[in-house]
């Protein structure tokens, strides 16, 4: 076993899922090996991290890894992980999400986390279809592309994941592909060691359910339009508006450190402890002068008190 | 003429939709309700079917799109299942307080967790006070030619309710079955097209779903119910309309096996046809056991019910789906309220059972059958099938 899969593998439940169930081809696998690189990276410990998914072929990827995961509902995953964050902020929460889940019956709960900046790595498996369901449009199929349930071509226009969340306040936004897996490793690392909302993209060949009905011949051929059709995101951005067209561009798009959500509440609660010590000081020294004899009772139940803000605070 | 084809019973119900000249589909794909909806959309994309598909983006979404057409007039359709019913569950008694006549099937299926696709009850039980007409069916033939029915019974003016057509995921909605075909002609003559009675028309404009100010919310609350409690003759008046026309007998209640029997196996949805496998070999070794098969859930066919029953000692009831803490399933406690303070009534005997997709085979019902012969079921009602060591 070369060294890269030996890695994979102590991170996988070998003796649950096995065989997994992904179709030949899919690109859900390769992000999965890009995470667990990323993870061992950037040297957090299994036990520290936690791996959320909604529902669908994505979905199934929480159960195969050996960290902290929950298989939530479809399109759920990232208010189970705010839940998450605010009240274990140690913990490193990375939550997988096909564009179903993501975009489509969750796409409230995307705008509202990157609003929130909230301290969650959102992975979007963009394979432009519903792969679990049996292939029918989602909200990232493309304008005239077909589907189970678009037989006359996508009426609808698709979203842009990463203008999506340009627009809605997260901290960091990347687009990556399943055939560039070393700049998928080095986007998830810049992930993981970045606060707030982070947000990668990451298109996701599904050749059983969107392939075979637009034309590629098969999964190679749309990895090989990954290939062909992407672009630096700098290089992109130099380019003329003419040229542009049918180009995609990958790379990071922004980065960011405005705190998260979970620290500027730490902030608040820092102030609010700081002020109730205060109070309770001075409430000591009050009582200090007038009743020396009263001294100890009431220390002892605001002594109480405090030891459990405390450990509000580490939680 | 009428013609037989051998499909899977998901796309018949495709077929009666298209059949029945739906001009609204919404929905949002859910294992196993899928097929339905996928084949809605070729009927529509190949212009079979004149109507509006909308591919919403979730079934929150397809439940108020479907509202939303329903109040202009349109007949209107959609499928669910499982936690796709659960996401709709807020519109639905909107839906029936609005009197809007949705026709959606139900490919039943367990609710989470565990996550799992495969059939019970459970969804349905959760949303069961919603006001809407529930029915079941048993079969492919049966599937086809309710959910036709469902559209005249639903856009009855005397009902103008939203009704649900249950058939058990999997088990039903994707076996193949032989179906038989009406005519379009002989459809179009059954059910013409809808013609609303209060809709969102801009020359006499009206506003729905407005606050129920505590004076006015019970009245409202009471005729809405007075509305579903009136539709059983109507239920009663299609099915048997239907029959007239196509020769096919549908009743609220259906009974089998042997006549006068007493002891009687109650069901509900496709296990039924199991029980009746196991009923008829029953019989023919000479045990003295019958079936009834509720076929409308709600409004609850009490008077069938006890008719179907009579002279029975013990019915066992066969429930697909647990009401966690409470006294029995939910059939069970259903039919221990409808025999409340009846001095004959029969005693009842409750067996839960083929949660999640479990299979319960015909020999397993013949041992049901004698643990309760032999008094061998102690409690209130009993979880068939839980292994001991799972
Ligand atoms: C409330 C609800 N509605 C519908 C479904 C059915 N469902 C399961 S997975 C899925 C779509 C999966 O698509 P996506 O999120 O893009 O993931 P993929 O399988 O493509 O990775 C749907 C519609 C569900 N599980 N729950
Ligand atoms: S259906 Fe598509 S997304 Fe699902 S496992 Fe197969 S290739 Fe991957
Ligand atoms: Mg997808």
């Amino acid at each position: 076993m070369s060294e890269v899969t030996q890695l994979i593998h102590h991170y996988l439940r070998h003796n649950k899922k096995f065989p997994h169930m992904l179709c030949a081809g899919c690109g859900h696998g390769i992000l999965l090996g890009s995470l667990i690189r990323s993870v061992h990276n950037a040297g957090l410990s299994k036990d520290e991290v936690v791996v959320i998914s909604g529902i669908g072929c994505s979905g199934r990827l929480a159960v195969y890894v050996d960290f902290n995961t929950i298989h939530t509902t479809h399109g759920r995953a990232l208010t189970f992980a705010t839940g998450i964050k605010m009240a274990n902020p140690e913990l490193v929460v990375i939550v997988l999400m096909g564009d179903g889940d993501a975009l489509s019956i969750g796409g409230n709960h995307l705008i509202h986390a990157a609003r929130r900046n909230i301290g969650v790595n959102a992975i979007i498996l963009n394979n432009e279809i519903y792969g679990m369901t049996g292939g029918q449009c989602s909200s990232t199929t493309p304008q005239d592309c077909f589907s189970m349930t678009t037989p006359f071509g996508q009426l609808e226009k698709s979203f842009d994941i990463v203008d999506m969340a340009l627009a809605s306040g997260a901290n960091f936004v990347a687009r990556t592909t399943a055939f560039h897996a070393q700049l998928t490793d080095e986007v998830i690392g810049q992930a993981l060691a970045n606060p707030g909302f982070n947000l990668i993209e990451f298109f996701s060949p599904c050749h059983t359910q969107y392939g075979r009905k637009n034309k590629y011949k098969n999964a190679i051929a749309m990895y090989q339009d990954l290939k062909s059709k992407t672009m630096d995101v700098d290089k992109y951005k130099a380019l003329e508006e003419s040229k542009r067209e049918g180009v995609m561009p990958i790379g990071v798009f922004l980065k960011r450190d405005d705190p998260a959500l979970e620290t500027r509440y730490a902030g608040v609660r820092a102030k609010l402890q700081e002020a109730k010590q205060k109070k309770a000081e001075a409430a000591k020294a009050a009582q200090a002068k007038p009743a020396k004899a009263k001294e100890p009772k009431p220390d002892k139940g605001a002594k109480g008190k405090e030891t459990k803000q405390d450990k509000g605070d580490k939680a | 003429m009428a013609k037989r084809v051998g499909l899977e019973v998901s796309l018949a119900v495709a077929d009666a939709v298209k059949m029945s000249k739906a001009e609204v589909v919404s929905a949002y794909p859910i294992t196993p309700q899928t097929h339905i909806v996928e084949e809605l959309s070729h009927f529509v994309a190949n212009g079979e079917l004149d109507a509006a598909f909308i591919p919403v983006e979730s079934e929150h979404s397809a439940m108020s799109a479907a509202m939303g057409s329903a109040a202009t007039g349109a007949r209107t359709y959609t499928a669910t299942s499982s936690q796709g019913l659960a996401l709709m569950n807020e519109m639905l008694p909107i839906a029936s307080a609005m009197r809007l006549p949705i026709v959606m099937t139900i490919a039943n299926r367990s609710l989470s967790g565990p996550i799992s696709i495969w059939n019970d009850h459970s969804d349905i039980m959760s949303i069961r006070d919603v006001g809407w007409v529930q029915i079941f069916v048993e079969n492919g033939q049966e599937a086809f030619d309710i959910s036709v029915c469902a559209f005249k019974i639903a856009e009855d003016h005397r009902v103008l309710l939203p009704m649900g057509v249950n058939m058990d995921g999997f088990m039903l909605s994707h076996m193949i079955e032989p179906v038989e075909f009406p005519d379009q002609s002989d459809i179009d003559d059954f059910l013409p097209g809808f013609t609303a009675k209060m809709i969102l028309d801009p020359a006499e404009p009206v506003t729905m779903g407005p606050v129920g100010v505590p004076e006015v919310y019970m009245e409202a609350k009471v005729q809405c119910e007075q509305a579903l409690i009136n539709s059983k003759p109507v239920v009663k008046e299609v099915l048997d309309g239907f029959a007239a026309k196509f020769g096919r007998q549908y009743n609220l209640v259906e009974t089998n096996g042997k006549e006068g029997a007493k002891t009687l196996f109650v069901t509900m949805g496709s296990l039924g046809e199991t029980v009746m496998t196991s009923v008829d070999e029953m019989n023919a070794d000479g045990k003295d056991v019958g079936q009834v098969r509720i076929r409308l859930w709600r409004p609850f066919p009490q008077e069938e019910f006890l008719a179907a029953v009579k002279g029975a000692d013990k019915l066992i009831v066969l429930d697909r789906a647990l009401s966690p803490g409470g006294v029995r399933g939910p059939v069970a406690s259903e039919l221990a309220s409808l025999f409340h303070g009846q001095a004959d009534a029969p005693e009842i005997v409750n067996v839960v059972a083929g949660l999640g997709g479990r299979d319960v085979s015909v020999d397993e019902f013949k041992e049901i059958y004698e643990t309760a012969q032999s008094g061998g079921f102690k409690d209130a009602y009993t979880v068939w099938g839980v292994m001991s060591n799972a």
